[in-house]
Formats: structure tokens, sequence, C-alpha cells
């Protein structure tokens, strides 16, 4: 038995969501449903836990979808840098999950429920499988496998506001036509190719030489997955998803969703492109760097003067998602590094901050920061951890967000681009503006009069202190983050080079 | 609905082919052009057609939603399942191998089976949304056509 699950790890990290999802649909009301796919989600961490363990030392485990032979059937591929991604998603849904159960009953009619779980079963089934395959038509499945899970989701949030609705649907299109561009341009690799299995991508596309047909699946692949991970001029469906989903939903998908896609477009870039194709070395400094910049300042600038506190924190998560990029565009190690430990150490801060504002939400019924006046008082833990998540998201040491941002600085350092260096630092400086106005509202101004906010109970404060926990855990003591994101970074880096440079 | 006898006659003669069709298709999916998702779309057209003649009221009554959502999900589970059982059978997921002896007809049980599965969750899927939307509508009267 022991031996059989080994062997299907890696088809099991996707089947056991997958085949849970219905099952949780017929389970009807009741906690009965959340209960099962709270299970669901902590025996699928432990799957990726394993696969984590097992690739730690550079195995590579390859799968075979019904046992065709590989270039043409659907591999499973994990190494390092997936089996990292893999460990934040199913570690992040094992975190939202038990949290997720009083403010879905609190914003959820208890008949949809059931189906709540099951669509959110599904967008874990489908990032998980987006980062596992090793399938570039695959990955199209499953990335809309969990888009259509991801509208679903953000429009179940119209039970407390209408405009849920509206920004699913403004989701709906921007992600299609994302995920079309996608598709585009895996269509055009397969043109050139006439492959679909990535590692086969990339050493076909180095045989074959740069061409315009390359080149524009390149462009389209960029896009595509530009849309779906919130690239700065093309986030526009992201703050209002963000602020109407369903506070379990927003913090969840805060910690994955952008993560997976950022995952894919490392995968295509160093990978199947390959680090040194220099069309999109130019492509990545001359277009993607200057956008990167101007997500971190534009992007915090208007996190500044919102009022809804989760839009706020939407606008932060596309200035990170800048930092992110910026780290993709030195083409460095370190650089690599630093945008591979930034996917971890930034979904936990932003997963606990949205917590925080879902907190608020079931206690106090709004997040709009003007009306949480004195809720410190109140609610002191809930508070006390938007502070450290606070402090992580601005980049203060002893906290996650100081270790990526020091990754970052020293990349852009090596390469002698001081300005890129102060640019990091002062956006950084927006953060603090943003982060102290709601600290603000909640320790110095006084609480609005006949308000009555008790405590969030613990279901909920303990996955949010176990988030800033890990902040402050992989803050104090970095090596084990830094160096699997490491070693993620230098794999990748390895793989590329040595096929360009045959 | 009595007066409308061109209506109930058409329908009564075209619903019983619909459904046999369909299965045709279902079930000669692995060697023919076809299979579950062209089968499961005629299945459920055939019930589309029974309820623009007949109401959707007479159509939830034939096929109540809950059970339509019970289906559709069972129907994915017959899909997942088989690549479980193949799993526990000591081949790949979705292996189908592991099905028979004989590899030509454990692959044909395998397809015939998943397509089995996936006929089923696209047909009532079909009909869901159907009924989703077709219950938005203010109801007519049957004067009022």
């Amino acid at each position: 038995m022991m031996s059989l699950i080994e062997a299907n790890l890696p088809a099991l990290q996707v089947v056991l969501p997958l085949v849970a999802a219905p099952l949780c649909a017929l389970l009807g009301r009741g906690d009965r449903s959340w209960a099962f796919a709270c299970l669901v989600t902590f025996v699928t961490f432990a799957v990726s836990v394993a696969l984590f363990a097992e690739t730690y030392a550079g195995t590579i485990i390859s799968y075979r979808m019904g046992g065709w032979e590989i270039p043409l059937g659907i591999e499973y591929r994990v190494d390092r840098l997936n089996a990292f991604v893999l460990l934040i998603i199913s570690g992040s849904a094992a975190l939202v999950l038990p949290y997720a159960r009083r403010i879905v009953a609190a914003e959820i009619p208890a008949e949809r429920q059931p189906l709540f779980y099951t669509a959110f079963l599904l967008c874990i089934t489908g990032l998980l499988g987006i980062t596992i395959t090793g399938d570039a038509f695959n990955i199209f499945v499953f990335l809309e496998i969990s888009s259509l899970a991801t509208y679903a989701l953000v429009a179940s949030g119209s039970w407390v506001n209408k405009r849920a609705l509206t920004a699913a649907y403004n989701y709906l299109i921007m992600g299609t036509v994302g995920a079309t561009f996608f598709v585009i341009g895996v269509g055009m690799l397969y043109m050139i190719t006439g492959t679909l299995n990535l590692a086969d991508l990339a050493v076909r596309i180095v045989e074959h030489g740069d061409s315009s047909t390359l080149r524009m699946g390149f462009v389209f692949i960029l896009i595509g997955i530009g849309l779906k991970l919130a690239m700065f001029p093309l986030h526009l469906w992201l703050p209002n998803a963000y602020a109407y989903a369903p506070s379990a939903v927003t913090a969840f998908l805060a910690a994955t969703a952008t993560k997976a896609a950022v995952y894919v477009m490392l995968r295509f870039m160093f990978t199947v492109f390959g680090f040194d194709y220099e069309f999109q070395a130019d492509t990545l400094r001359m277009v993607v760097l200057p956008l990167a910049v101007i997500a971190m300042f534009a992007a915090s600038i208007v996190a500044i003067f919102q009022d809804n506190l989760k839009r706020m924190l939407a606008y932060s998560s596309i200035a990170q998602i800048g930092y992110i990029l910026l780290g993709l565009t030195f083409l460095t190690e370190t650089g690599l590094t630093a945008s591979i430990v930034h996917l971890f150490n930034h979904a936990v801060t932003k997963a606990a901050l949205f917590m925080v504002a879902g907190c608020f939400v079931l206690s106090a019924g709004t997040c709009s920061i003007s009306k949480l006046g004195g809720i410190g008082r109140d609610m002191p833990w809930t508070t006390a951890a938007f502070v450290v998540g606070g402090l992580s998201l601005i980049g203060l040491p002893l906290t996650v967000g100081f270790i990526s941002k020091w990754y970052l600085v020293l990349a852009a350092l090596e390469l002698g681009w001081w300005p890129v260096a102060l640019m990091i630092m002062a956006s950084s400086l927006l953060a603090i503006i943003y982060v102290w106005r709601v600290i603000e509202a909640a320790y110095l101004q006084p609480a609005p009069e006949g308000v009555v906010r008790k405590e969030a109970p613990l279901s909920m404060l303990i996955p949010t202190w176990i988030f800033i926990g890990l902040s402050i855990w992989f803050g104090i003591n970095a090596m084990l983050t830094s160096t699997a994101a490491g070693r993620a970074a230098s794999a990748l880096i390895d793989s590329s080079h040595i096929l360009w440079k045959e | 609905m009595e007066h409308h006898s061109i209506l109930r006659v058409v329908s009564k003669l075209l619903i019983p082919p619909m459904l046999v069709y369909a299965l045709y298709v279902q079930f000669h999916g692995e060697y023919s052009p076809g299979g579950g998702f062209q089968a499961g779309v005629v299945f459920a057209a055939a019930f589309v057609l029974y309820s623009l003649v007949h109401g959707i009221d007479a159509l939830t009554r034939v096929a109540p939603p809950r059970v339509l959502h019970a289906l559709a999900g069972l129907g994915v589970l017959i899909f997942a399942g088989t690549g479980v059982v193949t799993m526990a059978l000591g081949d790949a997921y979705l292996g189908y191998y592991a099905l028979g002896e004989h590899p030509q007809h454990a692959q044909e049980w395998g397809i015939v089976v998943v397509e089995f599965g996936v006929g089923m969750t696209v047909a009532t899927v079909m009909l869901s949304l159907f009924i989703a939307f077709a219950s938005h509508t203010r109801k007519l009267d049957d004067k009022d056509w």
C-alpha cells in the first residue's frame, strides 16, 4: 500500500482534491462539507511535503499519466522549484480552510456552502495541477480549471455585496483573454517544435534557433501569463476581485493564484526559452523591468488612498508582484533567488493580512479603514497580527519581507544597478504610509459610539497567527526558505545554460 | 398544452430517436468519431426540447436539479475513480492496461468507462445550466403564447 502511494505521489497531489470536489458537493449542508474539505487539504499538504522532501536533494520525479511515453503523453515532473511552489499552495490551503468555517458561515448562505467548498477544492486542484505538470497544454487546462473555480468563488461574494458579480465578470473577461493568449503562444511553440512537453520543447527550441514565430510565441505567453499574474498595466481585474470576494477566498487567492502564474512564467522563461535567449533578455530588461518598477510605485501610491482595507491590500499585492518580476529581470542567480523566496514570503505575509481583514469583517461588519477607529482596543490580537504583517510588508528586519528585499537589493547591487536598489528602498517607504494609516486608525482614533466588537474567534486567530509566526520564523531563520529558493534558482539556470551553450 | 398538437406530436417523434442517437454516439466513441461529450450534449438536447414544449416545470419534475447536480458529481467520480482503480491495480493514473488481460480490451474498457462518466457529467451540467437560465424568466401563462 505504502509503495503504491509513494509511486503515485505526483498524481495523488492533483487527484486527491479533484476526487474530493464532487464528493464534497454530495455531502449536503452543515459543517460536513467544511470538515471534509479541511481533511482533504491536510492530506494534500502531506503529499506536498513528501514531494518536497523527495526532491530537496535534487532528484527529479517524472510521472507518466496513463502510462504514455513521455514526449507523447502528459508528464508530471517535480523538481526543486515546483515542489517549493506546491508546498506554498497546499500549505496555504491547509491553513485557510480551518480559518474559513466561521467567516464563510457569516458570508455565504448555508445551502450554498457545500458548492462553495467544492469550488474551493477545484481551485486548489487547478493551481496544484498548473504547478506540477510538465506539459504546456496541460498547464492551460489546469489554468482554466483554477480560473473557472476562482470566478465562481469571487462571484459568491455577491451574498454580501452585489459588486462581487461585476468584479467576477471583469475577472472572467480578463482571465479568458489571458488564457487565450497563453494557448495561442503555446500553439506557436507547437507549430515550431511539434511537441508540448516542456523539457522536450526546451531541447527542440534550441535546435530550431530563433525565429519570428518563436518571438511571437514568447510575447503571447508573456502577455497571457502577465494578465493572470496581474503584471502592472494588466492588473485592473485584481483590486475588485480581491476586495469583493469572500474573505477566506481573498486570503487564499492572494497567497496562491498569482504565485502559480509566476511559477508558469519562470518555467517558460528559464526552462523552455532558456536563460540566454536574447530576445527574451531584451524584452525583460526593456519592457518588464520598467513596468515592474512602475508597479512598485504606482500601486503603492494608489494603495495609500484606498479606504477599503481589502482593496488597499490588493493594490499592495500588485506592488509586491512588481518586486517578484523585478527579480526575474535581473537574469542572475541572486535575482531569481529573490523572486522565488519572495513567492513564499509574500504568500505568508499577504495571507495573514487578508485573514486579519476577514476577522475585521466578521466582528465589525466592515473593513473600511475609516470605520475601524479604535479597533486595536477591542480586537487586540487581530490588530497585533496586522501590525506584524504590515512590518513584514514594509520589509523591516526580523520579518520575511526583509529577507526578500535584502536579496533583491543584493541582486541589483551585484549588477551595479544602484538606482534600482534605491527605488526598491524608496517604494518600501510608501508601504510604511499605507500600513501606518491602518495602524493609526486602529490604535489612535476613538472608537465609533455604540459599536460592539468582539475579538475574532480562535478558529480564525490561530491560522492567522500561524502565518504571522511563519513570517517571523523565516525572517529570523531564513536558511530553509532561502536555501530552497537558491537551489531552485540554480537548478533553473543550470538546465537552461546547458542547453543553449552546447 | 393540449391544443399545441403539432408541437406535441413533433416532439414525441423527435425525442426518442435523439436519446437513442445519443447512446449510439456514446457507445461507439472508442472506435468511431464521437464520445462522451457529444453524446452528453445530444442527450441533454432531447430534454431541452421536452421542456421547450411542455414547460420548465415538467422538466424539473422529470429531472430535479438536485438529482442533476448529484449525477454531475457522480460522472466526474466515475472518470477520476477509474484512474484511482488503475492506480490501485499497480499501473499509473488512468493506465488502462491494468484493467484487463488483453491490452486492447483493457484500453477499450478504460475508454468506455471514462467516456460514460464524461457523458453523464456533460448531459447533466448542460441541463443544469439550461434550468438555471430558464427558471429566471417570468412564467408564461398558456394563453400568452
